[in-house]
C-alpha cells in the first residue's frame, strides 16, 4: 500500500538565521528513514508522467521503487543510466517546473520528492560505494569538448564511456563551469562537483584547464591541426548584461558573474586566508530575480550585508528563481521589493555607489513570451539607500568562440545554431549545445544537449 | 600543465622580470596581449602584460613590479619553481599596421609593457622614438633592449639623477613644440602619466593609443570588473582591449574605479595567508 499522507517529507535544515551567516548547505538532505518513508508515496503510475518533466528522462518510478526497498546503491545506478549528474541534478533542479510539476501525487497534496530522493541517492552512492572506474577500450577516435559545464562534463562522459579519447579545454583553472564559479557553496558544495569530475578523470577523460579556445587555440585548430575528429561546444552563456542605466561604473557595482566569481571560484568569503577580496556594504540592491540574483543576494547577506534587497520589474508569481531558493532567501531575511525597477544610480564624490533610483511598475498585457509586461507607473520614482549593486539580469554567450571560428552560423543573440536533436551546427564535425545554444537556463537542460550530442557525434564517427 | 619560471631576473629594487614556460601562449602572443597568473591555490588571479616572448624556447616574458601581496609573493618564487596557472594570450593585439613614424612613451613598469610594441614597429621599419620616465637612475629599466629597438631614446629621472630631468611629457611637449611630427604616440603607464600624455597630444591632434589597467578577474570578458568608459560606452578592457584611443577615455571614472579594493589589498597585504616556508616545486 503506497503512503497516501499528502505532503512531502519536509526537507531538514540549517535554521534560517544560523544559516545565513554561514557557507554550508542549507538542507542536510534525508536519512534513510525520510528517503524510504517517501518513496512509498510513488503511485508507480502506468504512463509515468513524471519522466516526460525530465529532459534527460530518468527512469523516476523505478529508481523510487529501488529506494522504498531500501536497495539505495540499485536505485543510483537506475538513476546512472541516464544522468551523469545527480548529486548535482537533485539540488539544483527546478523540479517544481520539470519533474515534480507532471506527477500525480501534486493534483490533491504534493508531489513526490523526485529531486530530494535523486540527492539522497546520490549522496548516498558518494558516501558508502567505493567505486571502481573502469577505463573504457579506447576506440582510436579523438574529441575535443569546449568548456567544462555540466554540458561539457556530460558528452565527455557519454563519449569517453563510447571508446573516444576526450579532451576538455577550460578556460578557468577549475573545471566545473557554472557549478564552481556561479552556484554557491550553500546550494551545491564544490567537493561533490569535484567527486564528479574526478570520476570522469578517472574514466580517462583528460581536462586541460587554463586554455582559452578563441585565444590560446581555435576550434578549426582542433580540428585541422591537432587531429580531432569532433568539436564539441558548451562554452554556456557567460557575458553579463548590464542595464545601462547613469552610475553603473560605479565604484560597488558588480555584475553578478564577478561578485560569484569572486566569491565561489576564488573564495573570496574567506579573505584574507585566500588572496580575493570582495566588498559588500551595509545595504545591498541584487537587480534580477533568477537563481543568480537568489545566489547572489543570499551570499551577500552571508558576507554581512544587514539589508540585502531584490528589486524584480514583475510580481512574486513570475520570479524566474527555483521556488525553494525563493522561499529560503526570504527566511534568511532578504528583502523583496516586487514590482520596481532601477532608473538610475547615485554616486558620492569619491565614485562610490550611494543610492537606486527605482521605478515602481504595474503588470500590463501579456509579452511575446506570454508573461504580462511590466509598465512604469508615471511618477512613482523613490530613492532606496545603498551602497553595494550586484546586476544579475541575464547573461549571454560569449562572442569569442563565433568571432574565431569560420563558418559557425550564430543567431541575432549570439547563440550558436545547432540541430536541437543532435546539436549539429553549420560546420562540420563541430557540435554545441548547453547555455551558448540556448542562452542562460538550467544545468539539466545543458546535460540534456550533451547527452544528445555525443549519441549524435558516436553516430557520425562510427 | 606546469608553468615553469625559466628565468627571473632582479631589474630594479622593485622590478623583477620571469621568462615562464608556455609554449602555447608563446606561439600565438601579440604585442599588447596580456596573461593572468596564479600562484598557488590561495592565490588571486592577476593580469601581467606579455613583455617578450620566445615562440621558438616556448616561453613567455613577464615584467612585475612589486606593488602589493600578490607581486611580493611572486618576487619570492624561485627560478626553477612553478606557477600553478598561468592562462592566454589574452585581450587584443596593439594595432600597430601602418604606422610610419611613433613615440611610444612607457613610465616606470609601462616601459617594460611599451617594449614589445617599440620592438614590433622598430622591426615593421617604422621610426621609432622611445621615451621612458622613471623616479630616479637607479630605477632605470630596459636601456639597452630599448636601445636596440628604437631610432632614438630619450629616459627621463623626476629627480634628474641621470642628467635628464622632468616628466616623459615634458619631453614629448618639446619634440612636438619643435615641429617633430608622429603618426601616433602609443603610451603606457600610470593612469595619471596616461592622461597627461593624452591631454598634451589632443592639442596636437595626433592619434594616441594607451593601454589600460582596471582591475581584472577572469580577463575572458565573462565579469566585466575591467569595464572601462570609452567615448560614452561601456568596454570590457580584457576583451576589447586594454588598448583603447586615449582622447575617448574616461580618466576620471577610471581613477576611481582603481581604487575600489584599495583597503581590502592593505589588509591582505598586512593579513594575508602567509606564504614564506611554503616549499615551491
Amino acid at each position: 500500500m503506497p503512503n497516501m499522507r499528502l505532503d512531502k517529507n519536509p526537507m531538514p535544515e540549517q535554521p534560517a538565521d544560523v544559516r545565513n551567516k554561514n557557507f554550508l548547505e542549507v538542507t542536510t538532505g534525508y536519512t534513510e528513514e525520510m528517503a524510504i518513508d517517501e518513496a512509498q508515496r510513488c503511485l508507480h503510475c502506468k504512463n509515468k508522467p513524471c519522466m516526460q518533466g525530465c529532459p534527460v528522462a530518468v527512469k523516476i518510478p523505478e529508481f523510487i521503487a529501488l529506494v522504498a526497498d531500501g536497495d539505495f546503491e540499485g536505485a543510483y545506478q537506475k538513476i546512472k543510466e541516464t544522468n551523469a549528474l545527480p548529486a548535482v541534478c537533485g539540488r539544483v533542479c527546478p523540479q517544481e517546473k520539470q519533474c515534480e510539476s507532471k506527477c500525480v501525487r501534486g493534483i490533491k497534496g504534493e508531489s513526490v520528492g523526485i529531486g530530494r530522493l535523486e540527492r539522497f541517492v546520490a549522496d548516498y552512492h558518494m558516501k558508502n560505494v567505493k567505486e571502481k572506474t573502469e577505463k573504457p577500450v579506447l576506440n582510436g577516435k579523438k574529441v575535443a569538448v569546449v568548456g567544462s559545464g555540466p554540458s561539457g562534463l556530460t558528452a565527455a562522459g557519454d563519449l569517453a564511456k563510447k571508446g573516444y579519447s576526450v579532451t576538455v579545454y577550460e578556460a578557468f583553472h577549475t573545471p566545473g563551469g557554472v557549478l564552481m564559479y556561479g552556484i554557491p557553496e550553500f546550494r551545491l558544495p564544490k567537493d561533490i562537483v569535484q567527486k564528479e569530475i574526478d570520476n570522469l578523470r578517472e574514466m580517462g577523460v583528460d581536462i586541460e584547464t587554463n586554455v582559452v579556445v578563441g585565444k590560446t587555440i581555435t576550434v578549426d585548430e582542433l580540428l585541422e591541426d591537432m587531429g580531432y575528429d569532433a568539436v564539441y561546444i558548451g562554452t554556456g552563456a557567460g557575458l553579463p548584461s548590464f542595464m545601462g542605466i547613469e552610475g553603473e561604473n560605479l565604484n560597488g557595482v558588480y555584475s553578478a558573474n564577478e561578485f560569484l566569481t569572486r566569491i565561489n571560484l576564488m573564495k573570496g568569503y574567506k579573505f584574507p586566508e585566500y588572496d580575493t577580496p570582495v566588498y559588500v556594504g551595509k545595504n545591498v540592491a541584487v537587480f534580477g530575480g533568477g537563481n543568480v540574483a537568489m545566489d547572489a543576494a543570499r551570499s551577500a547577506k552571508r558576507l554581512g550585508a544587514e539589508n540585502v534587497y531584490i528589486v524584480y520589474r514583475r510580481g512574486k508569481a513570475e520570479l524566474p528563481a527555483r521556488a525553494e531558493e525563493v522561499e529560503h532567501a526570504e527566511a534568511e531575511g532578504i528583502i523583496f521589493k516586487l514590482l520596481q525597477n532601477p532608473t538610475r544610480l547615485i554616486g558620492d564624490e569619491n565614485g562610490w555607489v550611494k543610492g537606486a533610483e527605482v521605478i515602481h511598475m504595474e503588470l500590463g498585457e501579456p509579452d511575446e513570451s506570454g508573461r504580462r509586461r511590466p509598465v512604469p507607473v508615471a511618477g512613482s520614482e523613490e530613492m532606496l539607500d545603498i551602497d553595494t549593486v550586484v546586476v544579475a539580469i541575464g547573461q549571454s554567450p560569449n562572442p569569442l568562440i563565433r568571432k574565431t571560428t569560420k563558418g559557425l552560423e550564430t543567431n541575432r543573440r549570439g547563440c550558436i545554431v545547432a540541430d536541437p536533436e543532435t546539436g549539429k551546427t553549420s560546420k562540420e564535425h563541430v557540435y554545441a549545445g548547453g547555455d551558448t545554444v540556448t542562452g542562460a537556463a538550467t544545468v539539466i537542460l545543458a546535460m540534456g544537449a550533451g547527452k544528445a550530442a555525443a549519441e549524435a557525434i558516436d553516430k557520425e564517427l562510427s | 600543465m606546469p608553468y615553469k619560471i625559466v628565468t627571473k631576473k632582479v631589474l630594479n629594487p622593485q622590478i623583477f622580470l620571469m621568462e615562464v614556460e608556455a609554449p602555447l601562449i608563446a606561439a600565438k602572443a601579440e604585442p599588447g596581449q596580456f596573461i593572468i597568473l596564479r600562484i598557488d591555490e590561495y592565490g588571486e588571479r592577476v593580469p601581467f602584460t606579455i613583455a617578450d616572448f620566445d615562440r621558438e624556447k616556448g616561453t613567455v616574458t613577464i615584467i612585475v613590479q612589486i606593488v602589493g601581496k600578490t607581486t611580493r609573493d611572486l618576487a619570492e618564487v624561485p627560478e626553477g619553481a612553478e606557477l600553478l596557472d598561468f592562462v592566454g594570450p589574452l585581450g587584443m593585439p596593439t594595432p600597430l599596421e601602418g604606422i610610419k613614424k611613433a613615440a611610444v612613451i612607457g613610465g616606470g613598469l609601462g616601459t617594460a609593457i611599451a617594449y614589445p610594441q617599440a620592438k614590433k614597429l622598430h622591426s615593421m621599419g617604422a621610426d621609432v622614438t622611445v621615451i621612458t620616465g622613471f623616479r630616479d637612475k637607479d630605477l632605470i629599466i630596459l636601456e639597452d633592449e630599448l636601445n636596440a629597438v628604437s631610432d632614438r631614446l630619450i629616459i627621463t629621472t623626476d629627480d634628474g639623477s641621470n642628467g635628464l630631468k622632468g616628466f616623459v611629457t615634458d619631453r614629448l611637449k618639446e619634440l612636438l613644440e619643435s615641429g617633430e611630427k608622429f603618426d601616433e604616440v602609443i603610451a603606457i603607464g600610470p593612469l595619471v602619466m596616461m592622461r597627461a600624455v593624452c591631454a598634451l597630444t589632443k592639442e596636437y591632434g595626433i592619434k594616441t593609443t594607451v593601454s589600460m589597467n582596471p582591475i581584472m578577474i577572469d580577463g575572458t570578458g565573462m565579469c566585466g570588473g575591467c569595464r572601462v568608459t570609452v567615448g560614452g560606452e561601456t568596454k570590457f578592457a580584457c576583451v576589447d582591449g586594454p588598448d583603447f584611443d586615449g582622447h575617448l577615455i574616461d580618466w576620471d571614472s577610471a581613477m576611481k574605479r582603481s581604487r575600489m579594493f584599495k583597503e581590502y589589498e592593505q589588509r591582505s597585504c598586512d593579513e594575508g595567508h602567509c606564504r614564506i616556508g611554503i616549499q615551491h616545486k
